[in-house]
Formats: structure tokens, sequence, C-alpha cells
């Protein structure tokens, strides 16, 4: 993905109007079974895209579309921005939630707050969770309802952008440079290697009985 | 000094910190199922990097092994060719990197969380993680203990650390004496339904107060375990007297070594003028039998309430029809009033020797309803099997009916052949309700093990 495209998402907003979309209901297990790490959007909200039952490998031409799931409507097919309520990601801490999410082709989740796992994985694959509001949320489904928005989410500004409102919100710097430049942590991690080394050798030292058998 | 047990775990560990408000958190041990490992080693070899500290890794296939095995299964006898890849996957990457496993053959077998406990390597004042939101469920041993996404897999396996940010305190007091029908279940159900799902999110959470001093390690554990359930990655409670009697049985320490890590053990708890973030305190004597009646674990009542039809919390309405609709739920007013198929007793939320006991006392005589399809329990690791066997626990489940099963994840969330077909209703054990959670279109019932028992034998809901 290219820098540039990150600092600025543009693209229709999507809208589940529920609290507390679990990450089976974001990618069932059967899906889990996959060892890869891409490949996931065809699966992604499956119980509630499709009429019959999934397997893995099974792709979406051969299923039974729910045509009244607003992923398989025309404009929504292509969002790039998901709207929810509260607690979106809860549950299971499978990370195939947010590679489903990314496959499909979403950058941006809106909701009023996150399950905390599914939160941190975002950061992970270079997807973007705004936490805004209970009130500006419900601005965005009241919005939502009268038509398919073009949303605008500016990383840099942190502005997010429909219909000539303005909506703020917060990210740390840190976190907004991940989904921008798509580091890697284990890279970051390694830079303190020796501070991890002395760490550990004080600790064996300190608390020998975790290491006892080693 | 006005630490909390959450903050005394927290800078034990700490390593360093980033700008963003993240540390580095060292992990003490790493627990790997099939499931969640295979695309993190796949980064290691990529990268060429080993594992930090081999040692810290423990490994056993849970989520897809079938619970129907003979003695002489091997990986090659599972019939879903995709779950043989994924339990082969980890047999290969195990031994390519030197990685302790119980494998699928081994007597210790069984659900990460239940053996980690019982074969000694949850110790407290660990730092534990594990591809596994239920990893909770190691905090009742006094641990830092909390579930990570992939990435996060294979960033322990990298660096032995976490990268994270640390977590606001509550604590949620239980006082208070029980009615002797009511379980560790009931409690955390009665939690979950009080506070929310997300009652807990951005929080670690203390379990405290004069019941959970009172009960067993393994009631701890089906609290912590649960916390998630609660919004809350972190669940903890002070290790005592009752923790390091269970330690002195699982653990293989030699004895010096055990006395003065019980020495240091003995200060891990939350100091008496440390200030909560949240804190509330529940009595536990004024609980009722908890059943979840929707798709939710904070869709609970008792089990003699009428099923809600309207929300009483200010979430909005459509959760509410949503999950009546897809719950099968229209005239029936109590449930009591529902149709049970099939009984799940297992999971790594009620699948060790206690649970199995509560339940096998419920069906000591009795047989379970012509009503109901099927009756499974499935002890959580081989090593609780072999304990209930000698107690003659299998014996009263499978003459009442039931089926008796080797360890595994089972029907928790069907992964595994383990499933309910589409609109059948269980009474379960496990710990979400979620939709499709065992099984496409799978009806979810969540309760305790007596509560499913007695379910068993009536094939509907029905108090003591």
């Amino acid at each position: 993905m290219r820098t540039e495209d990150n600092i600025q998402i543009e693209g229709i907003m999507a809208f589940i109007d529920r609290d507390n979309i679990d990450t089976d209901q974001i990618i069932p297990t059967e899906y889990l079974k996959s060892i890869k790490k891409f490949g996931y959007e065809d699966y992604l909200f499956d119980g509630w895209r499709y009429l019959d039952e999934g397997k893995l490998g099974v792709s979406k031409t051969s299923r039974k579309l729910n045509n009244e799931f607003i992923l398989n409507q025309p404009i929504f097919m292509t969002s790039k921005i998901l709207l929810a309520r509260d607690n979106f990601g809860c549950g299971s801490s499978r990370e195939h939630a947010v590679w489903a999410l990314r496959d499909f082709g979403i950058q941006v989740i809106i909701a009023s707050s996150f399950g905390d796992i599914f939160y941190n994985n975002c950061f992970k694959n270079g997807l973007l969770p705004i936490n805004l509001s209970r009130s500006v949320i419900d601005r965005l489904f009241q919005l939502s309802a009268q038509d398919a928005q073009l949303v605008k989410v500016c990383l840099q500004s942190r502005n997010i952008y429909v219909q000539g409102e303005e909506f703020s919100f917060n990210l740390e710097d840190d976190l907004a440079d991940r989904i921008i430049n798509q580091f890697d942590d284990i890279d970051i991690s390694l830079k303190f290697a020796d501070k991890i080394s002395c760490f550990e050798q004080d600790r064996i030292t300190k608390r020998p009985w975790i290491f006892y058998n080693e | 000094m006005h630490s909390t047990l959450y903050d005394k775990l927290w800078n034990e560990h700490f390593v360093t910190s980033f700008d963003s408000g993240e540390s580095l958190i060292y992990i003490d041990r790493h627990y790997l199922h099939e499931v969640t490992s295979p695309q993190a080693f796949e980064g290691l070899i990529k990268k060429n990097i080993k594992p930090w500290r081999v040692d810290a890794n423990i490994a056993t296939p849970d989520h897809n092994v079938p619970t129907l095995r003979a003695k002489s299964f091997a990986i090659e006898s599972i019939d879903d060719e995709i779950s043989k890849i994924q339990v082969k996957e980890l047999d290969k990457n195990c031994d390519l990197f030197g990685i302790k496993q119980f494998d699928i053959k081994s007597l210790n077998q069984g659900i990460v969380h239940v053996i980690g406990p019982e074969l000694g390597y949850t110790l407290p004042g660990m730092t534990i993680v594990c591809g596994d939101s239920h990893t909770s469920t190691h905090g009742a041993f006094g641990c830092l203990a909390m579930g990570i996404g992939t990435s996060e897999v294979e960033h322990v396996l990298a660096t032995q650390c976490l990268k994270i940010s640390k977590l606001k305190n509550m604590r949620v007091n239980f006082e208070g004496i029980p009615s002797p029908d009511i379980t560790s279940k009931d409690v955390i159900l009665f939690l979950i339904r009080t506070i929310g799902v997300s009652g807990g999110n951005g929080h670690a959470i203390e379990f405290a107060g004069s019941y959970i001093e009172n009960i067993s390690m393994e009631a701890r554990m089906t609290i912590c375990n649960m916390s998630i359930e609660a919004g809350a990655k972190v669940g903890l409670i002070a290790p005592d007297q009752t923790t390091f009697n269970y330690l002195k049985r699982s653990s293989n320490l030699p004895r010096e070594l055990l006395t003065d890590a019980i020495e240091f053990w003995s200060t891990l708890k939350t100091d008496p003028d440390a200030k909560f973030d949240k804190e509330i305190t529940i009595d536990v004597s004024k609980i009722k039998p908890q059943i979840s009646w929707g798709t939710s674990p904070e869709m609970v009542i008792d089990f003699d309430e009428m099923i809600p039809s309207t929300s009483t919390r200010k979430e909005n309405q459509k959760n509410f029809e949503n999950a009546r609709k897809y719950m099968g739920i229209k005239d029936e007013k109590k449930l009591s009033d529902l149709k049970f198929d099939r009984v799940f007793i297992g999971s790594c939320t009620n699948s060790r020797i206690e649970d199995l006991r509560d339940a096998a006392k419920v069906l000591e005589g009795k047989k379970i309803s012509k009503k109901i399809l099927q009756a499974i329990v499935v002890p959580g690791s081989g090593q609780v099997k072999k304990q209930a066997e000698s107690e003659g626990l299998h014996s009263i489940f499978i003459d009442a009916g039931f089926e008796w099963r080797e360890s595994g994840c089972s029907m928790c969330l069907g992964m595994n052949p383990d499933r309910l077909s589409p609109y059948e209703r269980c009474a379960s054990t496990s710990n979400r309700n979620f939709e499709g959670r065992q099984g496409n279109l799978g009806r979810t019932h969540l309760m305790s093990p007596k509560m499913a028992a007695l379910t068993a034998i009536h094939g509907k809901v029905i108090g003591q």
C-alpha cells in the first residue's frame, strides 16, 4: 500500500447498526482453519452476508448471497469505511477478524468503542479504528440513513469529513505513523534487544523458579 | 505503596517505554495452540528469527481435535483435511523450533488453559500470553495473563516481550455466602449481566472479597476465564493459601525453590490504600442460577425470570430484537418454555474436575430426557479425564446417557466435529453465546455444569 493512500482515506461508508459486534460475526471459526495471513475477504461477516453455510475454500460465487446485507448492496461493495456502535470487535482474539476486514478493502472502522484485543490487532495490520462519542456516531447513522455517504478520513489533521460536516478524532502520533508507514513492531522492539537481555538476566537471578528446568 | 496487584505485576515486568505510551513488557510464559500460531511461525521463518527463549513456550492442539478418538489416534485420523493441516502445522513448527508440545497422543494434551495450570507451567507473578482471549483464566493464580493476536504471538516469540499500553484498574468485590446451588459460573454470568460486555473495556479486573477467598482454584479459574466476556482482557486474583496448596500439588519445583517462591508470591496483593479507577461490590447471597437467553454474554437472566423483550439498559433495542429472533424466541415467556436438543459440558470455562463432580452429583442415578438428541461431557485435559475416571464419574455420566469424550475445545466453538445443526438449542457450559458460535444458526444458552445437567434430565430449564 502506498504511503499517500494512507494519509487520506476516502470512500463510501457502510454501516451496521448493532452494538457488540463480536469477532465471531466478523469471521466465523470455520475460517480460522486457514494457516494463511491473507485471502479472507469472501468470509467477512459470513453469517450475515450469506444465506447458506460456508466452508473454507468455497468461493463467494457459489454461495447464496443475503441481498439485504449492506455489503452485498452494489454501492457498499467497495466500501473502505465501516460504521458501527459500541464495543466493535469484542470477544475472541482472532486477528483473522482484522485480516478479513482488510482483505475486503475496509481501511477504517468508526465506532463508539472497541474490544481491547481487536483494537490492538488493527494497528498491526494498517487498519484504523476510530473512536467517537455516541452522539457523533448517532449523527453519522442519521446521515447514512438519508443516503450512502462518501466519507473522507484525514490521518494528519485527525478529521472526518461527511457532507460538509467535520468531526475530529484522537490518535497518538506513534499509532498514526504505524498506519501510514506500516512499521513492523518486531523490528522496533529488537532495537532494545540488549535491554531485554539485561532484564532477563536479572529476572533469572531474582525469580529463579520461573526458569526452573530450562 | 498505593499499588494494585496489576500495577505490581506491570512494574515487575516493565522493560522500557515508547513515545506512544506503550511499553515493552517481559513475558514469562507463552502458550500456543494450532489455530493462532501458524502465521506467526511463518513470520519467524520469513525473517529468519529464532524464538527468543524457547523454553518459555508450551504448545498443545485443542481447537480442532476430534473428541471421539481412540488411544492410537494420530493426526492422520482427523477427517477434516483442513483441520488436519493445521494440527500438523503445529507439530511441524514445534519440531522445527524445539518447542515443547503436548501433542494429540499425549496423556497431558488438553485445552491449553486447563493443562497450563494443572501441569505447573502457570505460576503466580508471571506474565502469561496466548493467542486466545481466554488466557485471562491464568489470572486466577495472580498472573498478568491476557489473550493476544497472531502478530503479537510472533512478536512474543521473537522478542519475549509484548508492546502494550497499561490498562486501568478495576476491582470487583464479591461478598457474602451464596446459596448451595450457586457456582462460580453463576457469579461471573451475574457480573457480566450487571456491568455489560463492555463494562471492563480498557481495564484489568481484580476479583476480590470474601466469596473469592473461600472458593477453590478451579472456581477462580472460571471467574477469571470469563473476564473477557465482561470486556476485560485481564482478570486476576491475589494468590493466597488456596493457590499455594494447589501449586504444592501441581508444580514440580524443588521444595527449597517453592518455599522461596511462596515467600515472594505472598507479597502479590493490592496495597490497602491503592486506588481503583472503577470499583463495584456484588452481594453473591442474592444470586440465583444464571442462564443466557440471547446472543451476547450480557443477555443473562435468573433461570426462572421472564425473558426480556425490551432492553432495560441504554443499548439499542435492535440488539434485543435480533437476539430474540436468532434464538427462536416468539411467545415463550420463560427459559422453561424452551425445548433443548443438546447438552455440552466442557470448554476452558467449565471442564475441570470440580465442574465434572458438580454435574455428576446432579446426574447420579438419573437418566437424561428422551427429548435430548445428544449430551456430551468433554473433560478439559487427559489428566482431568483420568482423575474423573478414578472417581467413577464417567460411569455416572454414561449411565445417565451422556457421551464420555476425549479432551479438547469441542462444542464451545464448532471448529471440530462437535457442532450444533441449524436451529438446535444447546445447554452449554461454555463462555460465548454469539450467533453461530457452536455451529451455523445454532442456539446457545450459557449456564453452569449443574444447570446443564438438570437441563439434560428434564429436556428444559428447571430449578433444583
